[in-house]
């Protein structure tokens, strides 16, 4: 395997006491000291219940908010370190799909304006001008299964699957090498789930995308994850080559897991 | 991007046309926002042309006819003459211009100021949001109408300064709409999106942020426009509006309030037309909350 292209370095997060009516609320250690690796091409599963840390950890890789301890690295190069410009270019690199369609969608904006903003915030590094926006925005919009017809409507126009597909072509309009997938399936119907996961697979295939798949679906994980990361109250359990982990934990939360997984097997 | 290239051009499809059309039945369903849409098409149509339409064009213009003063309603002056001897109606349609054009006026600052106060607020938080917030609420414990008069006694009578003078005091309650709004829409999942991709604080705030906060705003606008119009009147009958010869409602009613009751039609017109003007927007504003503020519907 290649390099890593995301490290994350002991990274904590403490979500400080407010002061309240009442005295102060309670501290929240939502993550503590993890640290993880995840190598250029993979696909990284992360699993955890809810409240986990998990999205705080996504946040954190998207520099939304600053770890309390630790290093976030994307490719070597700490993402605290970085000027605002720099850091301006590394948003194009690294984009994220997340869990509700129908939320992450703005409803005032057609599929045209949806798809090519991030083509028209990195204009600079991307280069293209107006024309070629639309023209790569329609070729995104076929790549995820959708058509040029789409780009004038509106989101609400579109199903969860549909929704879900325009927001992975958002996601790919600046380009990114990591794609954050914050559990990019759980709001679809079964048969919709299905029809995305293999979209996904596609498109990592086709582009040499590297996935940080944050998902509490085994099945899904086991499906398309080639290493997991098993995270509970903030803390990394396990971590491991997917199959081993689910042939043989280590950890008493992964045997859990596993145990209570419904039957899977998957096609060797 | 060649393949692309060859296909036929972007269709541009006739975008959320149903759901205007969708909106529209509802609005139609209700007969009383259909009588307030129809009470303020009137009232534009009398801002647009009433100056034009008028009967008595001269009398409009300040011209006087002393022999004809107090004439009760008849066929020849349908709401009567006032005390120098001009045709009511003339005065009460060309009065709609300056009414309505003001009352707009008042709202139309009051929105921009307040969302751009509001926005900001909502949008950079702590200490900004304080001092905006208290500014807001200091703007608010003075009574509209008293700051108005202050600022129109300081400023000078006329358009202009009156429209500015009750702006001053019509802001607040957009600011602490919009605040509201904002500091809800800012946590949407869409946000965080565009926070993801780089997009600039402005560009999040005025493509993001903003465009899904109108619809309360276009609702209250609309159920403002009657009482802008009733404080411009209000400037106008207390003496700090418009001056006459042009004609205003409010002066006019101020200037017939000497005569009354035995002229009582003088005061009649002007009041009846304010009246149906404050009327019609506050049925629409009802009807147009009921389709675009998903909030407040059934």
């Amino acid at each position: 395997m290649s390099d890593p292209i995301l490290q994350i370095e002991n990274v904590s997060k403490v979500y400080g006491a407010r002061r309240a009516l009442f005295g102060k609320t309670a501290e929240v250690q939502a993550l503590q000291d993890v640290s993880l690796s995840v190598r250029k091409g993979e696909s990284f599963g992360l699993v955890g219940e809810s409240g986990s840390g998990k999205t705080t950890l996504t946040r954190s890789i998207l520099h939304l908010e600053t770890p309390t301890a630790g290093r976030i690295l994307f490719e070597g190069r700490d993402l605290a370190q970085l000027s605002a410009a720099e850091m301006r270019r590394l948003r194009a690199r690294v984009q994220i799909v997340f869990q509700d369609p129908y939320a992450s969608l703005n409803p005032r904006m057609s599929v045209q304006d949806i798809v090519t903003e991030p083509m028209l915030i990195h204009r600079e590094t991307l280069g293209l001008d107006r024309r070629q926006r639309i023209e790569r925005a329609a070729e995104l919009l076929s790549l995820v299964g959708l058509g040029p017809q789409h780009l004038s409507r509106f989101p609400h126009e579109f199903s969860g699957g549909q929704r879900q597909r325009i927001c992975v072509a958002r996601a790919l309009a600046s380009g990114p090498e990591l794609l954050l997938l914050d559990e990019p399936t759980s709001a679809l119907d079964v048969s919709v789930q299905a029809q995305v996961l293999n979209l996904l697979c596609e498109l990592q295939d086709q582009l040499g995308l590297t996935y940080f798949f944050i998902s509490h679906d085994l099945a899904v994980v086991r499906y398309l994850c080639d290493r997991v990361a098993l995270i509970y109250r903030g803390e990394l359990v396990e971590e491991g080559e997917t199959d081993r982990i689910f042939d043989h934990p280590e950890s008493e939360y992964a045997r859990m897991l596993t145990r209570a997984m419904p039957e899977v097997r998957v096609p060797a | 991007m060649t393949e692309i290239a060859e296909t036929p051009p972007i269709e541009m499809l006739s975008t959320g046309n149903d759901r205007w059309r969708r909106a529209l039945f509802r609005f139609r369903q209700s007969k009383l926002s259909m009588l307030g849409a129809a009470m303020v098409a009137v009232v534009l149509f009398f801002t647009l042309f009433g100056t034009v339409l008028a009967p008595y064009p001269e009398h409009v213009a300040g011209g006087v006819a002393t022999a004809d003063r107090f004439l009760p309603p008849s066929a020849a002056h349908p709401f009567g003459t006032n005390e120098l001897g001009q045709d009511v109606l003339s005065l009460v349609m060309a009065g709609t211009t300056v009414s309505v054009l003001a009352g707009f006026g008042v709202v139309l600052i009051g929105t921009v100021i307040g969302t751009l106060v509001g926005g900001i607020a909502g949008f950079v938080g702590s200490w900004t949001d304080e001092v905006l917030m208290r500014l807001t609420d200091l703007t608010l414990t003075i009574p509209g109408l008293i700051l108005a008069m202050a600022i129109a006694a300081a400023l000078g009578p006329g358009f202009t300064n009156m429209v500015i003078a009750i702006s001053l005091s019509w802001w607040p309650g957009y600011a602490r709409l919009v605040r509201g709004e904002v500091l809800a829409a800012r946590e949407e999942v869409y946000v965080t999106a565009a926070r993801a991709i780089g997009a600039s604080p402005a560009r999040i705030l005025f493509r993001h942020i903003l465009p899904n906060t109108v619809s309360p705003i276009i609702v209250k606008m609309s159920l403002d426009m009657g009482f802008a119009i009733l404080t411009v009147a209000g400037l106008g009958f207390i003496g700090i509006g418009v001056r006459p010869p042009t004609p205003e409602w409010g002066t006019l009613l101020s200037l017939s309030r000497a005569y009354m009751p035995d002229y009582w039609w003088t005061a009649m017109a002007p009041g009846m037309a304010m009246f149906l003007a404050v009327f019609g927007f506050n049925l629409l504003g009802d009807g147009l909350r009921d389709i675009l503020d998903p909030k407040a519907r059934r």
